[in-house]
């Protein structure tokens, strides 16, 4: 899987509070969900944000409540990709699971600015910064996880298990 | 090679035909057989979706893995804030109807998840649980392996009976020394944090164990497990001993096994702490590691008080917030909301007379609920507004307007400020 985007920066500890507040958690309805995606830490986002760019952040990203409305917020929005140093551990999953495409990759975050146009190729494991010329490899994932991926997210996986 | 208490539940769970007791390793993915799993009015609901995707793609219903063993509770917005929620609360309802769940309560024997399913003796020693709340490492306290999900892995388990996890490695805390006056669990939990910071434990469990820990309460228990996720811990983990039997003894419903870390298991690391240097305990916002003694705090002006949620709502709690403010009135400026956290603790608390305390100083008293600890409902801040609540995040916007604040703390340091209008060492109020 390709992708190529414009990169939105931010930097650590970005919570899912940030990425969808509480107040709009009486609904599970994607587009609603989508409208207001990062509002409480970039206002701008949802009304910018385009088909295909990717969210570059650092440490923790994804931190606090188990919402799964936070990945998917963000999936709805048109996010192709985050790219990140490390990310909380429920949202990590989260991710996987509805086929959220996510990287670790440090050396690529430290690099990217806002705007910068980046490429992902995820089968591969790799990132080029096409505005600054720079390449970038990051772990792949483990077999089970890229399964999980293939298959087109858990519930598909699950449906074809039973 | 020695294995971990969180190995050792995680090795029990897993089917390795050729070994009686596997071994596991951290770093290693492994499917996991489940003992108990939940959800809440907020992720329940896309679970269910997910579920019933399933099951049309199958052309069939599907029964969950077992109507026993799964409990769905309607704590964030009940009862009901508006119509939205309500159709949330809704589809929880007509699901457990329909496929006969056991454990789904309705207003009226609901309360705070992560309190409510200890006290009814549904999760145990030596359990292998997720649940789609971050705090479902609560049960850790118990000895159990919980953690947190979201709503998809609910819905794959609500099928299954299985999660896929990646063994972490675990840090061991060790608190030794003597506790000082009013300084409880949450304090131990929020110095812990403030000293790993928030991404201490990021992908690992954290196991709590030493004199002081063998001296806590199991609430004080259940508070610190509660919030390893505030660490980016996957479990918080106490081996279980007697209090914890105690605890369980009338009201677990299953059988349940006691585990305990082997003398030579590995650990990422181990730190240890001299609780005698530590005081009661304040995260400074935006976040739970911004954590400082709270007789350091210069005059902060605070406009709310929230003392209640899955952290600190137990009876204990509001006994000894009730302790610090019988006799004494709330400070003019101040709104103090008092949750207790189940609707046992609700009657219990009454009939102790703790709410004549409550009422009597100018607090109110709330239906259980998670509503405030989350900006929800029932105290939502304004702008420029701040709250001491005992509950566990402190995250811009998370009690409300993006520009209020909480500062997160225990009981007796939450009822004292309450007290003053400012953030308040519980030292600083003469005990009546």
């Amino acid at each position: 899987m390709n992708f190529k985007g414009k990169s939105w920066k931010y930097g650590d500890n970005v919570n899912t509070d940030e990425i969808i507040p509480a107040r709009y958690l009486n609904t599970s309805d994607p587009k609603e969900l989508a409208e207001h995606c990062m509002e409480d830490i970039d206002a701008s986002f949802a009304k910018c944000v385009k088909k295909g760019d990717i969210i570059v952040a650092q440490e923790n990203f994804g931190c606090g409540s188990s919402r799964e409305h936070a990945p998917i917020s963000i999936k709805e929005a048109g996010v192709s990709c985050i790219i990140a140093n490390t990310f909380a551990r429920i949202f990590y999953r989260n991710a996987i699971n509805i086929g959220l495409p996510i990287l670790e990759c440090k050396e690529a975050v430290k690099d990217a600015d806002k705007g910068d146009i980046l490429e992902v190729d995820l089968s591969a494991g790799t990132i080029s910064n096409l505005t600054k010329n720079k390449f970038y490899k990051s772990s792949p994932f483990p077999e089970f996880i890229q399964d999980l991926i293939s298959a087109g997210g858990l519930m598909k996986w699950v449906s074809k298990s039973i | 090679m020695g294995m971990t208490i969180t190995e050792k539940i995680l090795a029990a769970h897993v089917r390795k035909k050729q070994e009686a007791m596997p071994l596991v390793f951290p770093g290693e993915l492994i499917e996991a057989n489940l003992d108990f799993i939940l959800g809440n009015d907020i992720t329940a609901p896309i679970a269910i979706s997910e579920f019933e995707s399933v099951e049309k793609e199958k052309g069939r219903e599907l029964d969950v893995f077992d109507k026993e063993r799964v409990a769905l509770v309607p704590d964030h917005f009940t009862p009901n804030k508006d119509v939205k929620s309500a159709e949330q609360c809704k589809i929880l309802r007509d699901f457990s109807r329909k496929k006969t769940i056991k454990y789904y309560f309705e207003i009226g024997e609901m309360g705070v998840e992560h309190a409510l399913l200890p006290e009814q003796g549904l999760v145990l020693p030596g359990d292998c649980i997720i649940g789609a709340d971050s705090h479902t490492c609560t049960y850790g306290a118990l000895g159990a392996f919980s953690t947190g999900v979201g709503s998809t892995d609910l819905a794959a388990a609500m099928i299954r009976g299985k999660a896929w996890f990646k063994v972490p490695e675990t840090i061991k805390f060790v608190y030794k020394g003597m506790l000082n006056t009013w300084v409880c669990g949450k304090d131990l939990i929020l110095y812990t944090i403030g000293d790993i910071g928030v991404d201490g434990a990021l992908y690992k469990s954290m196991e709590f164990c030493g004199d002081v820990i063998s001296g806590l309460t199991m609430p004080d228990r259940f508070t610190m497990c509660n919030m390893a996720i505030e660490a980016g811990g996957k479990n918080g983990i106490i081996e279980p001993d007697e209090k914890t039997l105690n605890y369980i003894k009338n009201t677990a419903k299953r059988d349940y096994k006691v585990y305990k870390s082997d003398s030579d298991a590995k650990y990422a690391d181990i730190r240890e702490y001299d609780v005698s240097k530590i005081k009661p305990q304040v995260s400074f916002p935006h976040l739970p590691s911004n954590t400082k003694p709270a007789s350091e705090a210069d005059n902060i002006q605070i406009d709310q008080v929230v003392i209640g949620s899955c952290t600190n709502g137990r009876l204990q709690d509001l006994e000894i917030a009730a302790g610090i403010l019988k006799g004494h009135k709330i400070h003019p400026y101040i709104r103090l909301i008092i949750l207790p956290a189940t609707q046992k603790i609700y009657a219990d608390a009454m009939k102790m007379g703790l709410f004549d305390i409550f009422l009597e100083s100018g607090g109110i008293i709330s239906t259980p609920t998670c509503g405030p600890c989350l900006g929800g409902h029932m105290g939502v801040l304004a702008e420029g507004e701040r709250c001491v609540s005992t509950t566990n995040r402190n995250f811009v916007g998370r009690m409300g307007h993006v520009k209020s604040e909480v500062y997160l703390a225990s009981p007796a340091v939450a009822a004292a400020s309450a007290i003053k209008g400012r953030i308040t060492d519980p030292e600083e109020i003469k005990i009546k």
